[in-house]
């Protein structure tokens, strides 16, 4: 699924990284856990997270993700903007919930280990 | 590659949201030398659940990474209160951290599990009261 679906699917709003909106994701993991994303390794994923602090963003470069999804409106800090730029990360947000922001994505096809549905 | 490679880094016990910075400054040094993608991502989370590790239980520490020609190794030191019961710390899901770092997203009880998880061999030597050493190796 390229970014610029999970985009229109959950009415995002681009908060960097409008210029990778065509990379593709292969699967999602929502949790505001940093560890228990920290222990599941898939490519190319998207971090859906209703968490705000920089180890988000570390998190997610430390997995090679290519995308995160702030749910419930959160936004993320200047200094988590800047970590992403650096990271060729994209950052989207919200205003859905965790629950039904993963359901959607779920339901457009975004299985989690980029099987189909 | 004759020579091993070697990373110094100081882990600020301070500062939790500049936690993990060492391990963003690995990736990119592994990067540079070529390190296929699927090793970097082991020694960078490894490494980075040390990071933490330290920052929530041992007011920081410091870390050595070392690329040899076979092998990476990564050597963390603090000198914090120690691991009462290693056998209890490896096991997923326990942990001593406090409630203020689970709102922060870590303390769930994964980190030296994540570390086994990602690594070739883990050593930890622990004294209570002196500190803590573990030298993880992940094969090249």
């Amino acid at each position: 699924m390229k970014i610029s679906t999970i985009k229109e699917l959950l009415d995002a709003e681009v908060v960097c990284g409008a210029d990778s909106l065509e990379r593709e994701v292969y699967s999602a993991c929502g949790s505001d856990m940093m560890s228990d994303v920290l222990a599941y390794v898939k490519d190319q994923a998207v971090l859906l997270t209703g968490l705000v602090n920089a180890q988000v963003v570390r998190t997610a470069e430390m997995m090679d993700m290519v995308c995160i999804v702030f749910v419930r409106s959160k936004c993320p800090t200047e200094e988590m903007v800047e970590l992403a730029r650096e990271s060729n990360l994209v950052l989207l947000k919200t205003r859905k919930r965790m629950y039904e922001a993963c359901g959607k994505l779920y339901a457009g096809g975004l299985c989690k280990n980029g099987e189909k549905r | 590659m004759s020579e091993a490679v070697k990373f110094h880094f100081s882990v600020d016990g301070e500062d939790f949201s500049s936690a993990g910075q060492a391990s963003v400054s690995v990736k990119k040094n592994l990067r540079q030398l070529g390190i296929s993608p699927e090793t970097i991502r082991k020694v960078s989370i490894a490494m980075y659940e040390g990071e933490i590790n330290m920052v929530i239980h041992a007011g920081g520490g410091s870390a050595d990474v070392t690329v040899y020609e076979d092998r990476i190794e990564i050597s963390l030191d603090d000198h914090g209160p120690g691991i009462p019961n290693v056998e209890l710390a490896m096991q997923e899901g326990y942990s001593t951290a406090p409630d203020n770092i689970r709102s922060l997203g870590f303390g769930a009880g994964m980190g030296l599990p994540n570390m086994k998880r990602y690594t070739d061999s883990m050593q930890i030597n622990t004294e209570i009261g002196v500190g803590t050493h573990i030298l993880m190796t992940v094969k090249l």
